[in-house]
């Protein structure tokens, strides 16, 4: 069984009760039929009621979900043929980061994913999906190789933040980030991202700053881990529940605040209860993006994405004189 | 005259192991000893320098771009400071000063820091933007300010950045921005995040132009920062020994239990690690951006022989 959460918990209970009430039925041959259906609908009606109405951190749970699917569970179900193609020609291959080109409902497409592992021994080889330096040098080869051949990009984020090390400080992680981020806005050709689980800060961002930005409903996004962000507003790593619903993260928020376009739905209670369902969501709602982004010219195509970004943020226009009266 | 009865005597350098002989009025609340009581020290005459331990005449140190005149230790100046060091007397031009920030995400006790950040550095928000020469050379100029949250980027610095940027392709100018951020503002949550790519965006449209744009590195420049404007420059120059990095030594430490190196994260590790152009002292910023300036000023043909 799957790991099962808190708020999970009343759900699981009536599961339990169900199986014994059949249980008991069949041993003493007696018609419970009638009890055990009112009881579905019970748990139907308790799913819809706590799947529907998940708070920011319970969000944070499922998008951290062990179970929850990555790129890799995803990649047979959305593309034909994936080749995966590795390495930075500079450093090392890394493996939070996969690329490659595929066939997405026949087209040709490059693919940029961040991968956490499924255990320990995978998240220790994939670096807990926390890219270095190598690993975004990696997308931006990758990327403009699609750009040369004129090829879609998709690209998936899944990741608590870039790596924080020595070795990534010394071969330069900001700069492999921001050369991310300009790449990126240079594109001739369709740029679309969609965060699967995690979007952990600037880690993340280096491969969010397309034309579209989808997200799974329970999935993040987010300028700071809500136990950082407990860890600095209240110096207490508890609270990061709070600090879950203080940052505005969540796939909901984003699209109210104009950064994400679409969501997508996930299988009830979370895309690893069913990989078939939200995988088929994911396809369905990427390709109606890149049937609309393939009918724009290159150049409106860079011209709209660079729209887009600057249009992102909110702030006054004129100075607020209760605020800077004293200032001159 | 008052100046050389004051300066550098001997009671004013202190070993770390005298400190435990000092009776408390010796120690200021910083922690400074002085060997005379904070009383009779009128305040802001003396700074002690961080690094050397030297305590010296405020009015020396202002008169050498606030930096020690016994170590070289650069201690960290406002914006309006460094614009006042840098640009031709009168030449400033200030852009966007009346864009200001909105809670958008009402966040928990942000009001109380802006408002709190705006009396520290009697600036609007984190970063001053607009046009000046130096020398002469006209160009498009942006200088995070310290004291303002630590610099950091939320939506008005970002636009203010990007509004620069694109004022200087229509001007035709050369951009310079000294970064000083703690990196993306955590109480503007995704939007600050953005302001990355924002930046970035509008670099690749300078460079798209053909027009240069020098970052300068200052103590200190961290996180989404270093991760997005701060590293994409023609050529990238920081202060001596300013702290330089994507994640914070403190976070490094926390999460991969690992203790960096001593010197790890200054500019001569980044430089040594094939991550800056150019170390310059404060005292000689000036004259290294007019040259480099100079070089790439439109129909500039050094050393042209026909």
């Amino acid at each position: 069984m799957a790991q099962l959460f808190e708020f999970e918990k009343p759900i699981a209970e009536l599961v339990v009760r169900i199986a014994e009430i059949q249980k008991f039925s069949a041993d003493k041959g007696i018609d419970l039929s009638q009890e055990v259906a009112t009881l579905e609908k019970k748990v139907a009606l308790l799913k819809k009621e706590i799947y529907g109405n998940l708070e920011p951190w319970q969000k944070v749970q499922i998008a951290r979900h062990s179970e929850r699917p990555n790129f890799y569970d995803y990649a047979p179900l959305l593309f034909e043929d994936f080749t995966e193609l590795k390495g930075d020609r500079l450093f090392a291959d890394d493996r939070s980061v996969a690329g490659g080109i595929a066939l997405f409902h026949g087209i040709v497409v490059t693919v940029i994913a961040q991968v956490k592992g499924k255990d320990t021994k995978e998240n220790i080889k994939r670096n807990f999906g926390m890219p270095h330096p190598e690993g975004y040098r990696k997308a931006v080869r990758l990327m403009d190789q699609a750009e040369k051949f004129g090829r879609p990009i998709l690209t998936f984020i899944d990741t608590p933040g870039a790596a924080c090390d020595l070795g990534a400080e010394e071969r330069g992680q900001g700069e492999a980030i921001a050369r991310c981020l300009l790449a990126m806005s240079g594109y001739h050709v369709p740029v679309i991202s969609t965060v699967i689980g995690e979007g952990g800060s600037g880690g993340a961002l280096a491969l969010g700053a397309g034309n579209v930005l989808l997200m799974l409903e329970n999935s993040f996004y987010s300028v700071i881990a809500p136990e950082s962000c407990a860890s600095i507003l209240w110096k207490d790593t508890t609270k990061a529940k709070e600090a879950a619903a203080a940052l505005k993260f969540t796939a909901q928020d984003l699209l109210r605040l104009g950064v994400a376009d679409e969501l997508v739905r996930e299988s009830q209670g979370g895309a690893h209860n069913n990989l078939n369902q939200t995988a088929d969501e994911l396809s369905q709602v990427i390709s109606k993006y890149l049937i609309r982004l393939r009918s724009e010219s290159p150049e409106v195509l860079r011209e709209k994405r660079y729209e887009k970004l600057r249009t992102i943020g909110f702030f006054h226009e004129t100075a607020d004189i209760n605020l800077t009266k004293d200032l001159t | 005259m008052f100046k050389d009865i004051f300066r550098k005597t001997k009671y004013v350098t202190i070993k770390s192991g005298q400190m435990q002989n000092r009776t408390p009025s010796e120690v200021s609340m910083q922690g400074e000893v002085v060997g005379i009581s904070k009383k009779e020290l009128p305040d802001g005459l003396w700074v002690k320098c961080p690094k050397c331990g030297e305590v010296l005449f405020n009015k020396d140190i202002e008169e050498n771009a606030r930096v020690c005149t016994t170590c070289e230790h650069h201690f960290r100046i406002s914006a309006n400071a460094r614009l006042a060091l840098l640009v031709d007397e009168n030449s400033f031009e200030e852009w966007d000063a009346e864009l200001t920030t909105l809670d958008s995400l009402e966040f928990p006790g942000y009001e109380e820091k802006l408002i709190e950040a705006q009396e520290k550095s009697g600036m609007t928000e984190g970063i001053l933007t607009g046009r000046a020469r130096i020398e002469d050379i006209p160009f498009v100029v942006a200088i995070n300010e310290a004291s303002f949250m630590m610099g950091s980027m939320g939506s008005v610095v970002g636009e203010k950045i990007a509004r620069a940027i694109e004022r200087a392709i229509e001007l035709r100018l050369p951009v310079v921005i000294f970064s000083t951020s703690g990196g993306a503002r955590m109480q503007e949550g995704i939007l600050s995040l953005y302001q990355m790519a924002k930046t970035s965006a509008a670099l690749g449209k300078l460079a798209e132009n053909r027009l240069l744009y020098i970052s300068v590195l200052t103590d200190p420049t961290f996180g989404g920062v270093t991760a997005s404007y701060a590293s994409l420059g023609d050529i990238m120059i920081s202060e001596p020994n300013a702290l330089i990095g994507f994640t914070g030594p403190r976070v490094i430490k926390q999460t991969m239990r690992q203790e960096l190196p001593k010197g790890a994260q200054t500019a001569e590790f980044n430089q040594e690690h094939g991550l800056i152009d150019l170390i310059v002292a404060r005292t000689q910023m000036r004259s290294v951006l007019a040259r480099l300036l100079r070089y790439h000023q439109e129909g500039a043909q050094y050393g042209a022989t026909v």
